[in-house]
């Protein structure tokens, strides 16, 4: 069993309330399909790229700038960490995704490190 | 014979084996060990041996057995002297032997097993790789092409093919692009992509004469796909696609130039790859169940029936593209049906239809080439300079370019006979559909 990032690349969020709970639906919809399959390891959306701090350590001290890394068009919104048994599994679990949040995403496998278990 | 001669065929052969042996052999050492570089290597190895052994006792009955066999030793072993492969060893101890028995002697009981060659064209063609890294692993891996030779195929460094091929055996470790024929859900859109990798190389292979092998290396490759996957039309609409046009190769050209379909000298056409490939386009037509293969090959078949350009049935052919272009509604498709529409309606319609698809194509020199051949037929000698011209400009390749510039040299000619016989129609150029 291998674990993958399916990484949601999402350009002009929701924003007012009804629009987010009519995308959530179908989100949350397939989380639980992934968590009854026990292919649900870990996942959640991430905060605009508005929101994000660029740390770096120069000479010994933090230096911080406002993000995000790269300016782009598209961003990491959010992020699935999946068990799958290989590239076609999480594929196919990579559609579900794309057709529930109705925008391109990018399959990575993810390499345990440390304290996490894959 | 003289000794030497003697030997040298000997060692033609064993490479000859050696190039027949290496897909299957990787194959079926990936699905023992699961890792494609330790596969190569092993049989690399197992090459070695039998190079020197096959040239003095002669080349065993089962020569892709023996080679099976004696990599797997080889494998095991390396594997028992490192750590790594000891752990890793005692999780493969149960499969290997539950499949290879103590039966399997040195002279191999251990026939490469088909499905794996199946299962490994699949991952080496899988989607989720570059097209060029699928061809690349294809002609690797199951086509027992060296590094270099790849590399010369794409006229890429050896040390950059090298790179590339890691790259791609990287991604299928890491990603675990499975070692299987995809479900029946999938396997529409897997099988397109296998296809169109093995129509790649066979079609590079036409591109450049330097490059023939290739084409070979193609048929090999879908001839074995055909028998793999019986139940697959399109399958067998590739390999008589291939056929079909390999059988007119002889004709294509003269001098290194292009000769058109309309001139090739049709006694020079292989009648064997023409029976074949039309055998196999008749057992197609009666399983009813068209692609763009398929009817691809039709095409061909109906021009390799006709004993001249005048007399092919070129209504059929219109036909075939209608439904062609149904199925594939590609601009190129559309491009070859307007040529073919010129031999029915006359050049005049074919160019309205051409000027129809000009914007979608007006890099693509073909599309100036058939404007330039219609335009001429026509009469339009400074429009049709102009085409030929363009397409000239646009051409990838030597072979397309000296062609043009002889259609351009014809155009001249054309205007010297005309002021003493006017309105004379010249030759058509069928260019693309003639390839």
């Amino acid at each position: 069993m291998s674990t993958y990032a399916v990484e949601g690349e999402v350009e002009g969020a929701p924003s007012t309330p009804e629009e987010m709970e009519a995308f959530m639906e179908p989100v949350a919809a397939l989380e639980d399909e992934m968590e009854a399959s026990g292919t649900f390891v870990f996942g959640g959306a991430l905060h605009g790229p508005d929101a994000a701090t660029v740390l770096r350590v120069s000479d010994g001290d933090p230096v911080m700038t406002d993000g995000p890394f790269v300016e782009a068009k598209e961003h990491i919104a959010g992020f699935y960490i999946i068990n799958a048994d290989d590239l076609d599994a999480a594929l196919a679990w990579g559609r579900k995704v794309v057709e529930a949040i109705d925008h391109p995403i990018e399959v990575r496998p993810f390499r345990a490190t440390g304290r996490v278990q894959a | 014979m003289t000794p030497t001669v003697a030997a040298g065929a000997e060692a033609t052969a064993v490479e000859r084996v050696f190039r027949e042996a290496y897909g299957p052999a990787v194959a079926t050492l990936i699905r023992i060990f699961g890792d494609i570089t330790l596969a190569e290597d092993a049989v690399q190895e197992a090459f070695v041996v039998a190079s020197d052994r096959w040239r003095r006792d002669g080349i065993p009955p089962n020569p892709a057995g023996w080679i099976v066999t004696s990599a797997r030793n080889r494998a095991i072993d390396d594997l028992r002297r490192s750590a790594r492969g000891r752990e890793l060893h005692e999780q493969l101890g149960a499969v290997a032997t539950a499949s290879h028995g103590p039966g399997a002697d040195e002279w191999g009981e251990d026939a490469p097993v088909k499905d794996d060659r199946l299962r490994l064209i699949f991952t080496c063609c899988h989607p989720s790789l570059r097209p060029e890294h699928r061809v690349a692993l294809t002609l690797r891996l199951l086509g027992g092409l060296s590094v270099d030779e790849v590399a010369r195929s794409f006229l890429v460094s050896e040390p950059a093919m090298a790179k590339r091929l890691v790259r791609a055996k990287y991604k299928i470790k890491a990603a675990k692009i499975p070692y299987r024929v995809p479900d029946e859900a999938d396997l529409p859109s897997r099988l397109g992509s296998v296809l169109s990798v093995l129509y790649l190389i066979y079609n590079t292979g036409l591109d450049a004469p330097e490059r023939a092998s290739l084409r070979s290396e193609a048929v090999r490759l879908a001839r074995a796909l055909v028998e793999l996957m019986p139940d697959e039309p399109e399958a067998a609409g590739l390999l008589a696609l291939m056929l079909l046009s390999e059988s007119r190769v002889p004709a294509r050209s003269a001098e290194g130039a292009l000769v058109l379909l309309r001139d090739q000298d049709r006694t020079t056409w292989d009648r064997s790859m023409i029976e074949e490939g039309q055998a196999i386009v008749r057992a197609c037509i009666r399983r009813g169940q068209p692609g763009p293969y398929q009817l691809q090959a039709a095409i061909q078949a109906v021009h390799c029936d006709a004993d001249s350009f005048e007399a092919t049935d070129w209504a059929q052919i219109v036909e075939l593209y209608d439904q062609l272009l149904s199925v594939m509604p590609t601009p190129v498709v559309a491009l070859n049906r307007a040529i073919a529409i010129a031999e029915v309606e006359g050049p005049r319609a074919a160019l309205t239809t051409l000027d129809e698809i000009a914007s979608d194509l007006d890099s693509y020199h073909l599309l100036h080439a058939a404007r330039g051949t219609m335009l001429r037929r026509l009469g339009q000698r400074n429009a049709a300079r102009e085409a030929f011209e363009r397409a000239a400009h646009l051409a990838a390749t030597e072979t397309d370019r000296r062609f043009l510039a002889q259609q351009i040299e014809e155009l001249a000619e054309d205007g010297a006979l005309m002021e003493h016989r006017p309105g004379r129609s010249t030759g058509s150029s069928n260019e693309a559909s003639a390839r």
